[in-house]
């Protein structure tokens, strides 16, 4: 054996999906520039969840850092998939809009501020069920208000994955950005198979899942932009990247006529094959692995 | 749901430091701990699962018989183990001795 | 209730402009026409159900892949052709809501119908903020990622006050499985707890809807019903005209300021925080 060592890229690689919701968020800034706003220690608690029995998070579950990424203006907002399956809550919700929207105030006198959101959640929290679908409408509101000025950037890494009424958030963002475990869909496996039956989706069906919701498959049919891997520098360098960029000329969620052409064409005959409609759908050839 | 409160007034050394640690996961919970307003030290516990009072308290007699801050304590649990309450208590202590 | 799914959506469309066939272009799901709507002509849109169509997960009303792009079409035709148009000569658009809920099928998620949504929700949001007028009228059910797709994204939200309204994330039977709880336990907490109530009387509390309309029969409404929400309608045009193109009113009502204070606060606490960094 000679002795220049070799590492294997494996071992020195830090997992992105082993961190928290809180340190996946700092991760993304440069160091030293962040800090966390409305954190845990100003107990901003839903009103909610201690009427039916459940104990709150003293961040609702939801962390907002603001600071500098790639020397720019950021902000990133990152549900805690560990708490409430990282549901939309009345405060969680407010939390992610209000950021949004301060974004937005300081985008349009000049100062570009980018948002990044961290999805990790299952849609609307069931126990504020009216006041989590409000707030999910609120936060698309303020995803498309702040899109014409600075880069919105999903950011789905797993386990939990983004379903339910945020993966519209996703839908309008100007990027999207998932690893292979991430999963992106409006319905999971087990609400598909509840209701309409398991010969419309048997959720035990992990090969199945992954074919349709996960992240190869949404980056390879093109309706999200990048796959990386769980590395937290690869994650943070592709996020930088984003940040950085020049403004879209348009967005994928406004390119109606193109999308609406593509659902008219479909076979409704039998279930649609995953693999088949990538080699229909995915006219680019970037969007790879990073 | 319960809510438990303990008092610890022997704890009187100062702190000068806050920590937040854990998350409030299925069987796990979460933790702040800053400096007390008063003399000693104070928990407040919001807990889902009912009906350990005395199990709690047994684990903050065992915390604070090693340790002598005056921090206060507030908890939102659910469902951590006294082993894994004292985890985070730890992990806690640590960041505050930084 | 369950027998009225999508038909109130059709019978207030057909009332409030003369129609109730899709166009020639349009699925069989969705009814787009323009009307008149007091002094000026307004874009109306409803989804309602087709047991003919080619999706089978859409049939009973659910709002799938189809719905969400024609939808969009629509919007984005109207939004084109008024772009150089003043504010005050912007079409309003009139969201005719009775739907079921998403479209739940394999099909759906493999073509991406969280994107599709989007899309509408997009479109919808895109009108809003051109300044068109955009209003919804929940006719009849709105849940989840139904009503974000069709009527969510509107200035200003009127529903009727009748049992036969729902507003809500999820039916009954699969949100009692899903936080394991009985339904009678379910409707008990939404007495306390409004946000969780099926009654639209309690959404009313939340502060987001703009009116509550009082009509007697809306599976059958008479002449003077349909002229007293023909009015209604054209009073939330004009409020919305004069407010703002985002969704800040939903915060400021004096319904929204007592249920929805946790929210408002930490919308202050955030802005507080925000400045110096």
């Amino acid at each position: 054996m000679n002795q220049t060592s070799f590492i294997p890229e494996f071992v020195t690689r830090k997992s992105f999906i082993e961190l928290d919701g809180r340190k996946r968020a700092q991760s993304l800034f440069d160091d030293g520039t962040w800090r966390e706003l409305v954190g845990p220690f100003d107990r901003m608690e839903s009103p909610w969840l201690p009427l039916q029995g459940i104990a709150p998070q003293f961040d609702d579950g939801c962390i907002v850092i603001k600071g500098k990424i790639g020397g720019m203006p950021a902000v990133a907002i990152a549900l805690e998939g560990a708490f409430q399956g990282g549901s939309i809550g009345e405060v969680s919700g407010a939390k992610m809009t209000a950021a949004l929207d301060l974004a937005t105030k300081d985008s349009e006198v000049g100062k570009r501020t980018a948002a990044i959101l961290l999805l990790e959640t299952g849609g609307v929290r069931l126990q504020e069920a009216n006041l989590g679908l409000a707030a999910v409408a609120e936060v698309i509101a303020s995803v498309l208000a702040l899109r014409p000025h600075a880069p919105v950037i999903t950011l789905i890494a797993g386990t939990v994955g983004c379903f339910g009424g945020m993966s519209l958030a996703a839908g309008v963002s100007s990027y999207v950005v998932m690893t292979r475990e991430a999963r992106l869909g409006l319905n999971g496996p087990e609400v598909i198979e509840q209701e309409s039956g398991i010969d419309e989706f048997d959720s035990s069906d992990r090969a199945l899942i992954w074919a349709i919701h996960g992240g190869e498959q949404r980056v390879g049919m093109g309706l999200a932009d990048a796959l990386v891997e769980d590395d937290a520098e690869k994650i943070k360098a592709t996020i930088r990247g984003y940040v950085k960029a020049d403004l879209r000329p348009e967005y994928r969620s406004q390119l109606v006529e193109l999308y609406g052409d593509r659902i008219a064409a479909l076979d409704t005959s039998e279930q649609i094959d995953p693999i088949n409609l990538r080699q229909k759908w995915n006219s680019k050839t970037t969007g790879g692995l990073r | 749901m319960e809510k438990i409160d303990f008092d610890y007034p022997a704890a009187k050394r100062r702190i000068t430091k806050k920590a937040h640690v854990g998350v409030v996961g299925s069987g796990d919970m979460e933790v702040l701990m800053e400096p007390a307003q008063s003399k000693g030290a104070h928990v407040s516990i919001t807990t889902s699962v009912d009906g350990f009072q005395d199990s709690w308290k047994a684990v903050f007699d065992r915390f604070f018989s090693k340790f002598d801050g005056a921090v206060r304590i507030q908890i939102n649990d659910a469902g951590a183990t006294p082993g894994s309450v004292l985890l985070r208590l730890e992990q806690a202590v640590e960041v505050i001795n930084q | 209730m369950s027998k009225h799914i999508g038909l109130r959506g059709r019978v207030w469309f057909q009332a409030l402009t003369g129609n109730n066939q899709p166009t020639s272009e349009d699925p069989g799901t969705v009814l787009a026409t323009e009307a008149q709507i007091g002094e000026e002509t307004a874009l109306f849109l409803c989804v309602v159900p087709d047991p003919s169509s080619r999706f089978p997960c859409v049939r009973d009303g659910q709002v799938g892949l189809e719905e969400a792009f024609t939808l969009a079409h629509h919007l984005r035709r109207v939004i084109a052709e008024d772009r150089e148009k003043p504010k005050a000569k912007k079409r309003p658009v009139i969201a005719v809501v009775d739907v079921k809920s998403q479209a739940y099928g394999r099909r759906e998620e493999t073509a991406g119908i969280f994107f599709a949504a989007a899309a509408s929700a997009d479109a919808y949001a895109s009108a809003r903020m051109a300044g068109h007028p955009v209003i919804s009228l929940v006719a009849g059910q709105a849940f989840s990622g139904g009503f974000l797709t069709h009527g969510y994204q509107a200035n200003r939200i009127l529903a009727f006050d009748d049992a036969g309204i729902v507003i809500h994330a999820m039916h009954k039977e699969a949100a009692a499985r899903i936080t394991r709880r009985s339904v009678a336990e379910l409707e008990e907490l939404g007495h306390e707890i409004a946000p969780m109530s099926y009654d639209v009387g309690d959404y009313a509390k939340l502060g987001l809807l703009y009116k509550l309309l009082q009509v007697d029969d809306p599976q059958h409404p008479t002449t003077a019903d349909i002229e007293a929400v023909r009015h209604d309608l054209i009073d939330a045009i004009q409020d919305a005209r004069r407010g703002a193109s985002d969704l800040r009113n939903r915060l400021q009502s004096e319904a929204a300021k007592q249920t929805r204070k946790a929210g408002i606060a930490v919308r202050a606490a955030l802005e507080a925080q925000w400045q110096n960094s």
